[in-house]
């Protein structure tokens, strides 16, 4: 099973839900967590990993053969993202503006382009106690992060209970990261920017087709709002986790609810046993 | 005409709280909301929107069913599997157009993408402009240019001194796009593990486009330790700390009330915030 842990909003504790998770399920279960947040990735600060292997992510930039080329154009032509730009004896090649999608090389007439490979981030994979870990990170000043997330999606084991956290928005990197997973867990804030980005970041997660329930974080006694919202939409509300000064001050040292406060285990647990059944419910459902 | 951009690395470390405040406290200004994918901007400014108008961005491939012969080379050579089944998977297509161009049967062809809207409004505080990328959208970089050109042009046209923008969290394509060729961007972080680690690196992407920084550190008090290795952080980087704000659940008052918080009220966030817009603000005059 893959679970993605998304939220629309920036900081509302995707990383606690995330770690805290998959402590609490290994103890029963054989769990992956991958930091799908490439541009800013955390949960390594919380679970402190031994990395044992560092892959570069690398795309296929173009590099021009000046025996073969004729300067006739077509490979800037054929570039949507005009990264080539061909000039009287010369060929210019804006590398951070090329997403690799090879057209120029194969479109060649000359066939003078080949390609070489330009790394943009690395994916790193090694353990945390019982859990497997794998965590992208963008090279600083690089601009996409899509290829890095892809490559760490390729590690996914789909022996393991796979859980995915993702970087905030509803853009094409949390697509990228939420899409084909079996379901969506989206942490808010009962605040009217959480509130706000939730709604967007339902409008995603059904776009693509996923399950999700949700998981308040900063829960305030008497602030109903969420829930109301959950309720309209047909959401369930699968954890509060109170808006407590020491979870977070525990976060902020880089110690996880779950080993922080360990009562807090159960609590995950019971998240995850609740999608388990909500994924059982809905595949006997198509299967009707 | 200066601007600073409010940025963070990390998510929810109080960017909109803090600009909001700024709206209501600079003199003469254009705000713009960079965070084009999830704006909150306007949750705080009420804007009344004057304008409204689409952004088409990129392109998408689209495969006509009855001249498909299925020979698979467009699943072949697509880089981003963006092909399954002989159908495009939109999310997943950049836009390349290699599929369009190899096609043997000529079915694919490729359309123009309506990406998102942008606006501009007025708020009681000054014009705003802010946008809606599409769900599921790329481009956001560009959507994000698109903002800020919008605001430079009014802010020439109608001589405001100052553009304010907020920032996306990351420091991806959209990150990159609100920072260059600021005057200064101001880094919002909180005395947290991954507030350091990430205000690290967004320190280094200002750094990449030579774009000069300084930092707030915001509810400094929920780990003083943590604060004070975030300001040795920032001296042995040569980066000021323009501004300290205590916890203070006035803040999320005023954000239930829709409110930036130094209208709300005048407890310690409030005048911490002010203080931070006099530093600022000075940074800016001699940036």
């Amino acid at each position: 099973m893959i679970i993605s842990i998304a939220s629309g909003k920036g900081g509302t504790g995707k990383t606690l839900v995330a770690t805290s998770l998959a402590i609490s399920i290994s103890n029963d279960e054989k769990v992956q967590l991958l930091d799908c947040d490439v541009e800013e990735p955390n949960d390594h600060l919380f679970l402190r990993p031994v990395i044992t292997a560092t892959e570069p992510v690398c795309i296929p930039v173009p590099r021009v053969d000046y025996a073969k080329c004729t300067f006739c154009g077509e490979c800037a032509r054929v570039c949507a993202y005009k990264a080539i730009a061909v000039v009287p004896k010369s060929v210019l090649i804006f590398d951070q503006l090329c997403h690799g999608c090879g057209a120029c090389s194969y479109l060649c007439p000359e066939d003078a382009m080949s390609e070489e490979a330009r790394a943009m981030g690395v994916v790193e994979c090694g353990h945390a106690n019982a859990i497997e870990f794998v965590q992208g990170r963008l090279t600083v000043g690089e601009a996409m992060a899509v290829p890095v997330i892809r490559q760490v999606k390729q590690k996914i084991k789909r022996s393991m209970t796979a859980i995915l956290d993702v970087s905030p928005g509803t853009s094409c990197p949390v697509v990228q990261a939420v899409m084909e997973t079996d379901y969506c867990l989206l942490v808010t804030e009962p605040t009217p920017f959480g509130l706000h980005d939730l709604e967007l970041a339902v409008e995603t997660v059904r776009q693509l087709g996923i399950p999700a329930g949700v998981v308040i974080n900063r829960a305030v006694d008497g602030e109903t709002t969420v829930h109301e919202y959950c309720e309209r939409e047909g959401i369930p509300v699968l954890l509060e986790i109170p808006l407590d000064r020491e979870i977070a001050h525990l976060y902020s040292k880089g110690v996880t609810l779950a080993e922080g406060r360990p009562q807090w285990q159960k609590e995950f647990t019971s998240v995850y046993e609740k999608i388990k059944g909500a994924l059982r419910e809905r595949s006997s459902c198509s299967q009707r | 005409m200066k601007e600073v951009v409010v940025l963070s690395g990390k998510g929810g470390t109080g960017k909109t709280s803090i600009t909001g405040c700024f709206a209501a406290l600079a003199s003469s200004k254009v705000l713009a909301d960079c965070d084009v994918d999830a704006a909150d901007l306007h949750l705080l400014l009420n804007p009344v929107n004057k304008q409204e108008e689409e952004f088409w961005s990129g392109q998408v491939a689209y495969i006509y069913d009855a001249t498909c012969t299925q020979c698979g080379l467009c699943q072949e050579i697509c880089r981003f599997d963006a092909i399954h089944d002989f159908k495009v998977v939109d999310s997943s297509c950049e836009g390349c157009g290699f599929c369009a161009r190899i096609c043997p049967a000529n079915a694919i062809s490729m359309q123009n993408n309506m990406a998102g809207h942008w606006y501009i409004s007025e708020t009681k505080y000054g014009p705003l402009v802010h946008a809606r990328l599409g769900i599921a959208q790329e481009n956001s970089g560009k959507l994000v240019a698109l903002v800020r050109q919008q605001a430079r042009k009014m802010a020439i046209e109608k001589e405001y001194s100052t553009i304010i923008t907020d920032g996306p969290p990351g420091i991806g394509c959209p990150v990159i796009s609100s920072l260059s060729g600021a005057d200064l961007a101001l880094l919002v972080t909180e005395p947290t593990v991954s507030g350091l680690h990430d205000l690290e690196r967004i320190i280094d992407v200002c750094r990449h486009f030579k774009v000069p920084a300084t930092v707030c550190i915001n509810k400094f008090d929920i780990n003083e330790e943590k604060a004070s290795q975030i300001e040795r952080h920032c001296s042995g980087n040569d980066i000021v700390v323009s501004g300290k704000i205590p916890f203070d659940i006035a803040v999320n008052g005023a954000v239930a009330h829709g409110v930036p918080v130094i209208e709300y009220d005048n407890g310690s966030a409030a005048s911490a915030i002010n203080n931070l817009w006099d530093h600022v603000k000075q940074l800016l005059s001699h940036n």
